[in-house]
């Protein structure tokens, strides 16, 4: 456990794509149990890998509809995205100005994915995502924290946060900025993992989780987090779009890129 | 031989005659069973469909009356939004329908309700409901669960009549109850319910906020507090006030008011109890049994009632959850103003109050008051242009019957030994200082008030600088006292 702890894991490098300079940090590989699989211990490897620093803006998702116009809301396929894909862009399809820096929304799954295929990257699991969300400020498992948990679960309270602007918060122990706080974030494989509507049952469903939804332990703010997030994916489909749903990429870690940087 | 056989046939047939009526009873036996195990509200026919009316409280939408079962469309959407739960304090509601408790759906038995659950795009969270009026999965949560931006509609039968809650049932659960999340759904029973003059929608909820009752700003759900059952606010209609000032219920001398009261909880059950007067039936649960002439009557979280009371004589009555902390310092509070003529054999005022001595030795005994009444010259300050004396006293008559009348009594006589009067007080007179300070801060411990000594505690009072003066004007200008002014940068400078 300790070298997680005292391996630096602060490494910075460039991918030069369509022009720009997209950051991603490493997040370095481990060994956890998941929120949801609490009760039974279930362990998850997690191979490091890099993360998009902050979450995908308005400007940069409009950077990708230059290349690939078939994304475009006038474009879209209505499979790949409902009718309310980019809703918050004008009408030709221009981003607003005051959203410029703000985590892009309403992009369906399709989307996002299609995005970071084409930069080379993808969608991070559910379980890469919530192991970097688990680093507070200055803890790389920050869990047991009440204060970070109520930080985050009066987060999911605040309405309207997609509007504010991505990187004004203070980096997380990775580095990386804005994985709550601001939008929810579409991930590779959302709806393997079912809360159903009826969150009080337990039929037909994953027992694990009913269980420690219907047990949540007196104090346990993390898991009301968790719960909130894996009810959020669990009430989506592939081609819906929110106003409080962004996204961010990863990329598999590549020992070789590391040598030649 | 063959009238033997023939002997034996009859027996036969008498044995079957005999046995016959036992056989088909047992099978008429069977069939009613089966029946009386079965709603036959299921059976009945809808004609028609139509848009069913939504209100926010403490208006309930038309009464049902003689109509048709129909296939009845509801169409809710779900808003999660600041609002104010009381003077300066902030809460993130999330609401069916934009209020707290969400709209009044009106239905009668043997309706379809076609129901469409909309959860606004803006909104963050997925929601659902679970209307306790629903026979089959969940109440429909399972199938009204809905992400931000998307819709969906279910249906289902209203085979029992009554009045049932309705709330949300996304983890966590008791989250999205204590957020705002649940209203009412009354099912009216075949031929619908008696009319009466007026009827209202108040649902009482309890609230967990991360500051302590009264704290200003933005407050946060406080899971602890919700886990422990201790909240900061229990309230009558979402906030405190809902139903109080111009929000007061209201109805006329010799009306019969009903009352579809709920209680989403999520915790505390209610003794709900109106001050003044008594319920004359009460439709226990909400359901189909009635109970006559009650006083207090007990909701469970989750549970309703429906309450029928004429309205004898005119005054403010008070709805209050008897559990009666609760009322006086959490907020669960509301006035049915009721106007007309009085009715003096109903209730009559009586006479003033008069001396009473019943001429003990304690009087002599009695160590003369250290000090008379005295008028307090430098309190004379000239008021600005804005503040009128008789305006402020006018409203500080209503301050007072809503804050403080209840301990300090009418005349402001008090009670001995236990609240102090404020009529020809010299605590009053001779430091209107300490009167501002305790009104805004409270007191508590012991004070010597015209010659009696008092140990009592006084919760703050969380009024504008405007009204602790219009109060205390009140104060100042009524029962003997001095007539001492007290403008509102009184007030602010004193605090």
């Amino acid at each position: 456990m300790l070298r997680y702890f005292t391996i630096a894991i602060l490494f910075f490098f460039h991918l030069n794509l369509n022009g720009q300079d997209l950051e991603m940090l490493k997040i370095e590989g481990g060994v956890y149990i998941p929120l949801y699989g609490s009760q039974e211990e279930v362990q998850v490897e997690i191979e490091s890998f890099y993360m998009d620093t902050k979450p995908v803006t308005h400007q940069e998702f409009a950077e990708f509809i230059k290349q690939y116009p078939q994304w475009s809301k006038e474009n879209v396929k209505a499979l790949f995205a409902d009718a309310s894909y980019l809703t918050k862009w004008t009408a030709d399809g221009e981003v607003p100005k005051h959203l410029k820096n703000s985590p892009v929304n309403n992009v369906s799954w399709y989307a996002a994915k299609a995005y970071c295929e084409c930069q080379d990257k993808r969608l991070p699991t559910t379980d890469e995502w919530e192991f970097a969300a688990k680093a507070s400020e200055n803890s790389i498992d920050a869990r047991e924290d009440s204060l970070f948990n109520q930080k985050i679960v009066s987060g999911y309270e605040k309405p309207k946060t997609y509007l504010k602007e991505v990187g004004q918060s203070s980096p997380n122990y990775y580095g990386v900025y804005d994985l709550h706080g601001l939008v929810w974030e579409w991930v590779y494989d959302f709806n393997s993992i079912m809360i159903t509507g009826e969150s009080r049952s337990n039929n037909n469903t994953d027992a694990n989780l009913f269980c420690a939804g219907g047990a949540v332990s007196a104090n346990d703010l993390m898991n009301y987090a968790a719960f909130m997030r894996y009810a959020i994916r669990s009430s989506l489909k592939a081609r819906n779009t929110m106003s409080n749903m962004g996204f961010r990429c990863v990329k598999d870690y590549d020992d070789e890129l590391e040598l030649n940087q | 031989m063959k009238t033997h056989r023939k002997t034996q046939t009859r027996f036969a047939y008498l044995f079957f005659a005999l046995l016959f009526p036992f056989l088909f009873a047992a099978c008429q036996q069977q069939e009613e069973v089966v029946k009386s195990n079965r709603n036959k509200n299921e059976d009945i026919k809808v004609v028609g469909t139509m848009k069913a009316e939504l209100t926010a409280p403490p208006h309930v939408p038309k009464p049902i009356g003689k109509r048709t079962a129909k296939r009845l469309f509801v169409d809710m959407e779900i808003i999660e939004e600041v609002a104010e739960m009381d003077d300066g304090v902030e809460y993130v509601y999330w609401t069916f329908g934009g209020s707290v408790p969400g709209s009044f759906i009106r239905t009668r038995v043997g309706d379809i309700v076609e129901f469409t659950l909309k959860n606004h795009p803006d909104n963050k969270l997925p929601h659902n409901i679970d209307l306790h009026a629903v026979t089959g999965q969940g109440g429909g949560a399972e199938a009204s669960f809905v992400a931000p931006g998307q819709q969906k509609t279910f249906s289902f039968k209203t085979l029992n009549p009554g009045l049932y809650v309705y709330h949300c049932a996304t983890a966590p659960v008791g989250m999205h109850i204590a957020n705002g999340m649940y209203g009412l759904i009354l099912v009216e029973p075949l031929g619908g319910l008696p009319p009466v003059d007026k009827e209202y929608y108040v649902m009482q909820g309890d609230f967990y906020t991360k500051g302590k009752h009264g704290e200003k700003g933005l407050q946060d759900f406080d899971l602890q507090k919700a886990v422990d059952e201790n909240p900061d606010y229990v309230v009558f209609n979402g906030k405190v006030g809902a139903l109080t000032g111009e929000n007061a219920l209201t109805a006329q001398v010799g009306e019969t008011v009903r009352i579809f009261f709920g209680n989403g909880g999520p915790n505390l059950a209610s003794s709900f109890h109106v001050i003044g007067e008594i319920f004359d039936r009460v439709h226990l649960e909400g359901g189909k049994s009635i109970n006559e002439n009650v006083q207090t009557t007990l909701v469970p979280a989750g549970g309703s009632a429906m309450l029928e009371f004429t309205v004898e004589s005119p005054d403010n009555l008070v709805l209050v959850d008897h559990s009666i902390f609760r009322a006086f310092n959490k907020g669960a509070l509301g006035i049915l103003s009721v106007s007309g003529e009085e009715n003096h054999v109903v209730y009559d005022e009586g006479t003033e109050a008069i001396p009473y001595n019943p001429q003990s030795e304690i009087a002599e005994s009695t160590p003369p008051q250290e000090k008379q009444v005295e008028a307090v010259v430098e309190e004379q300050v000239s008021a600005p242009a804005d503040f009128d004396l008789q305006t402020s006293i006018t409203k500080g008559k209503k301050i007072y019957s809503q804050n403080c009348l209840a301990c300090h009594q009418a005349e402001g006589q008090g009670i001995p030994k236990t609240f102090p009067p404020l009529a020809k007080s010299d605590y009053l007179n001779n430091h209107p200082d300490k009167a501002i300070n305790a009104v805004v801060n409270g007191l508590t411990g012991e004070i010597t008030v015209n010659g009696e000594t008092y140990n009592s505690a006084m919760p703050a009072q969380r009024l504008s600088d405007e009204d602790v003066a219009a109060v205390l004007n009140y104060v100042y200008s009524n029962w003997g006292n001095n007539g001492t002014t007290i403008t509102p940068e009184k007030v602010k400078n004193t605090k």
